[in-house]
């Protein structure tokens, strides 16, 4: 995505720099799922900024080989993730990052996710064996996530215990109805989401404590 | 710091035009590590290339996340990446830390810090 329309005008570089001078931390959340089920729609329905796509290049005959200099006629693709931001406050800023929806793009996925906080796999009841992959990926990482059924007008209607095990995911697992497209439910998933991290950084404390005394 | 005129990753891949074919950013910046320009910054800024100059520009106006420059100047991450990284290494940008950079006890304020956030929206 290029950005257009920003003029190079150092006659006011003397000016004070308008970002805070202290430390700032960032964070980010992972939106996950299956191609077309509405990751991008729901990072645009939260985000401050219309979704970003950045571009990471890969050269494709090196996938999973040690060094891929060694690889004749290689070849480059490029995957592009969509992101968004909200900025909490002047010192805190949380980035959205939607996965590549193509599985054949798993280098991606470790870049994305290192060091969320947590992750949401989104699901449409239509196909939901494209959820398989992210929740096997989430697991093995242990990152915190939580399952989002995206209702989708004319999917079938399942009830969230069938779904659990179609999904076959843990009780402790968040298991939730969303709409995508819509703010406030988007609003409330990031909100279970960080819910959800930060009980499990708790247990985690508590279990530092309890080892030491 | 540069690579050697027969290795391939230069050659083969023309967006790293701009940062003479190097490929591997000095320093591990994250896709959500977010980006100020420093005091002096814009300054000095103004002698480099048309790419850091629009970058130094960007990050002084509100930080930017380094996923938030490469898009933003239409470039693949890992050129983005070592330019960043060339521009935190000369003072021009300072980049600041992730949430999962804490010890328990930060990482459990910043989130609840986060959660209170999005409770506001």
């Amino acid at each position: 995505m290029y950005w257009k329309g920003y003029s190079l005008d150092f006659a006011d570089s003397e000016r004070s720099s308008a970002a805070p001078a202290g430390p700032i931390t960032s964070a980010k959340i992972v939106i996950a799922g299956g191609f077309g089920v509405g990751k991008t729609t729901m990072v645009g329905a939260v985000s401050e900024i219309t979704p970003l796509t950045t571009e990471a290049m890969m050269t494709v005959a090196g996938i999973g080989l040690d060094d891929p200099s060694k690889v004749p006629n290689k070849m480059t693709t490029t995957v592009a993730m969509d992101f968004g931001r909200i900025t909490i406050s002047q010192d805190l800023i949380l980035y959205l990052f939607g996965t590549p929806g193509q599985t054949r793009f798993w280098f991606m996925w470790d870049e994305i996710c290192r060091g969320a906080i947590g992750a949401v796999v989104l699901v449409d009841t239509r196909r939901v064996e494209d959820s398989f992959a992210p929740i096997d990926f989430f697991e093995s990482r242990s990152i915190p996530y939580l399952v989002a059924v995206n209702c989708f007008d004319g999917a079938p209607y399942y009830e969230m215990e069938e779904i659990r095990e179609a999904l076959t995911i843990n009780r402790n697992v968040p298991l939730l109805p969303c709409d995508a497209r819509k703010r406030e439910s988007a609003k409330q998933i990031l909100i279970d989401v960080v819910r959800h991290a930060l009980s499990l950084l708790h247990v985690e404390r508590a279990r530092a404590s309890a080892g030491m005394s | 710091m540069g690579h050697s005129r027969d290795d391939p990753r230069g050659a083969l891949v023309r967006p790293y035009a701009v940062t003479r074919g190097r490929t591997e950013p000095t320093q591990a910046i994250a896709i959500e590590a977010v980006l100020v320009t420093s005091p002096h910054g814009l300054q000095e800024a103004q002698f480099t290339e048309r790419d850091r100059r629009t970058i130094a520009m960007l990050c002084s106006e509100r930080p930017q996340s380094m996923a938030e420059i490469a898009a933003y100047l239409g470039m693949p991450l890992g050129v983005g990446r070592v330019l960043v990284s060339d521009m935190v290494s000369a003072g021009i940008l300072i980049l600041h830390t992730t949430e999962d950079s804490g010890d328990l006890g930060q990482r459990i304020d910043v989130l609840e810090r986060v959660l209170v956030g999005l409770r506001r929206l």
